[in-house]
């Protein structure tokens, strides 16, 4: 960080220090702190989306002012059968990523009793001293 | 009955005043600051009197049917209601939107940190040593170093470099997202309020010297330099950033009659002011900042900068009295322990009045009124008049108490 007046200066860490904590112990409000920092997330994704629409709002606007498109075609847009398809394949796609851990967390039960986690494994291949040192 | 009319709510970040000092913000980041404000207003005017009705319906008449008796204090409301998960939700979302609002003004101003610096320093050049005094010398107050004030990092004073402006970049880019816009286009609704005042009950008060304690980044001291384009206006704060892009910010925005300067307003002997050089000492919002203990001392040393007859005037939101229902003082009590306002709380139970008798005003002399952020067009009026109640998210409303004293004549 040389000249701070420097309009070239870089603050190479600027996402770090953007997002830094205040000075004073934070209060959490969830009894279960894991809920509220998902929360925390859930917030800041929710704050992204709302940019996202004002900038396809934005968009569509401009784009209605230069007479390329009209905005009411958007309101009554009915995809026609392959469209159709595409997009639903797409929402499709959407739900199996967003839901992924419910997925796996299903998987699991079904998994036999005979299989091990990687820590049990390890004591395992380890050999029984390598856990008491 | 057009959209426009239906409309109730924040106005769009993109209609506030701009000035040469103001951060550039991209489509992106104005529609942050565009979310952030709505979802104060959301919290603010739907999820707060949940909150109310919660307390009304079962967290009062529970503590009646426990211990026989009400609540005593506004402590007791806060750990009971504390407890219930609306109140933990509202805590957490709104902690959330403070944090959020932190980072995106952050990330807009740093992105641009250099290029801020040197408007500042250009813009101030000249006033350098005259009408831009800073003194390295000044130290912190342990109240203001403690915790970073409303969850500011680096609170009003931290520097990442010699003649940065940053921490009063973010200030001046993101207060519209607490305020949702009810101070006016330039943030300044309390010093336009103030000078309507004083306008009003002291109609023949000619103010040739003014003080402004802890004036920030100028927000509320720029109406008074216009209203008394004629007084010598000394503008104090302890943070040298906030009187670097505020001193650029007054100069940008045409007003040169203001002398923003860096002292501690318990005692300005640092800047060579002698007993009785002004006539009118002002502080807004900032009382609720220092501490107990420096609190009375700003008062006494504002008795000694007074001249026989000058007057003092302090606006803060109302204190806490025994009309005031105690889930209300709960609830106006939040920012102090979940937005770093340490001393917030305390503050607003304390009688002003004793104070101001304390540091040697007679109890006689004292001045009371209630302060208003003036609409500041006819759109804005006709907004305002358009009846349905304004929501109220406490601690946060365009309306303060106004306290102060006019000293003795000689
Ligand atoms: C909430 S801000 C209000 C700023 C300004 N008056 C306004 O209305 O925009 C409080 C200010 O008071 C300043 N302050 C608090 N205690 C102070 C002290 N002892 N001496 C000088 N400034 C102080 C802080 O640095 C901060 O800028």
């Amino acid at each position: 960080m040389s000249d701070p007046a420097d309009p070239a200066a870089a603050l190479a860490d600027y996402l770090r220090l953007a997002g830094a904590r205040s000075k004073g112990r934070r209060p959490w409000f969830f009894e279960n702190r894991d809920a509220e920092r998902v929360l925390g997330i859930a917030m800041a994704l929710a704050q992204e989306l709302s940019v996202t629409r004002d900038r396809l709002d934005t968009l569509e606007r401009l784009l209605e002012q230069a007479g390329l498109l009209r905005r009411a075609d958007i309101e009554s847009y009915a995809p026609d059968a392959a469209a159709a398809a595409e997009r639903g394949r797409r929402t499709q796609e959407y739900l199996a990523v967003l839901l992924r851990v419910v997925q796996q967390e299903l998987e699991e039960s079904e998994a036999g009793p005979e299989e091990r986690s990687s820590e049990e494994v390890a004591r395992e291949l380890g050999g029984a001293e390598a856990e008491s040192q | 009955m057009s959209a426009k009319q239906n409309y109730e709510g924040p106005p769009p970040w993109r209609s506030i005043g701009r000035h040469e000092m103001l951060p550039e913000a991209s489509h992106d980041d104005a529609a942050r600051f565009d979310f952030l404000a709505q979802l104060n207003h959301h919290l603010g005017s739907k999820v707060l009197p949940g909150i109310q009705r919660v307390y009304e319906r079962e967290v009062e008449p529970e503590q009646r049917r426990r211990t026989g008796a009400g609540f005593r204090n506004r402590h007791e409301v806060r750990r009971s209601l504390g407890r219930h998960p609306g109140y933990r939700s509202w805590s957490a979302l709104r902690r959330a939107t403070m944090e959020m609002r932190q980072q995106a003004g952050r990330m807009l101003v740093l992105r641009q940190w250099g290029a801020l610096n040197q408007k500042a320093q250009r813009l101030n050049e000249a006033g350098l040593g005259e009408s831009l005094l800073l003194d390295p010398a000044i130290e912190t107050p342990r109240y203001l170093a403690a915790v970073d004030h409303h969850c500011m990092p680096g609170s009003y004073h931290a520097e990442l470099a010699p003649g940065d402006v940053a921490a009063a970049a973010n200030y001046d880019a993101g207060i519209f997202v607490t305020t949702g816009g009810l101070l006016g286009r330039y943030s300044d609704g309390g010093g336009r309020g103030v000078v309507d005042w004083v306008r009003e009950h002291l109609p023949d008060f000619r103010p040739q010297r003014i003080l402004d304690i802890g004036c920030g980044l100028g927000h509320n001291v720029l109406p008074l330099a216009r209203a008394f384009p004629e007084a010598e206006i000394w503008a104090v704060d302890q943070a040298a950033p906030l009187l670097r892009y505020g001193h650029a910010r007054a100069r940008a925005l045409g007003v040169r009659n203001v002398r923003f300067a860096q002292g501690n307003a318990e005692s300005l002997a640092s800047l060579g002011f002698e007993d009785g050089r002004f006539d009118w000492v002002q502080s807004t919002m900032v009382l609720h900042e220092t501490s107990h203990r420096a609190m009375p001392r700003m008062m006494r040393e504002i008795h000694r900068l007074l001249a026989p007859g000058g007057i003092t005037l302090h606006i803060e939101q109302p204190q806490y009295h025994e009309k005031m229902d105690l889930c209300e003082q709960c609830l106006r009590d939040w920012d102090a322990f979940n937005n770093n306002e340490p001393y917030w709380t305390r503050f607003h139970e304390v009688d002003l009045d004793a104070v101001l008798v304390e540091a040697g005003f007679a109890s006689g002399a004292l001045l009371h009124g209630g302060v208003f952020a003036p609409a500041e067009d006819a759109e804005a009026a006709a907004a305002r008049e358009d009846g349905a109640p304004r929501s109220e998210d406490f601690g946060r409303s365009p309306a303060w108490r106004l306290v102060g004293a006019r000293k003795a004549a000689a």
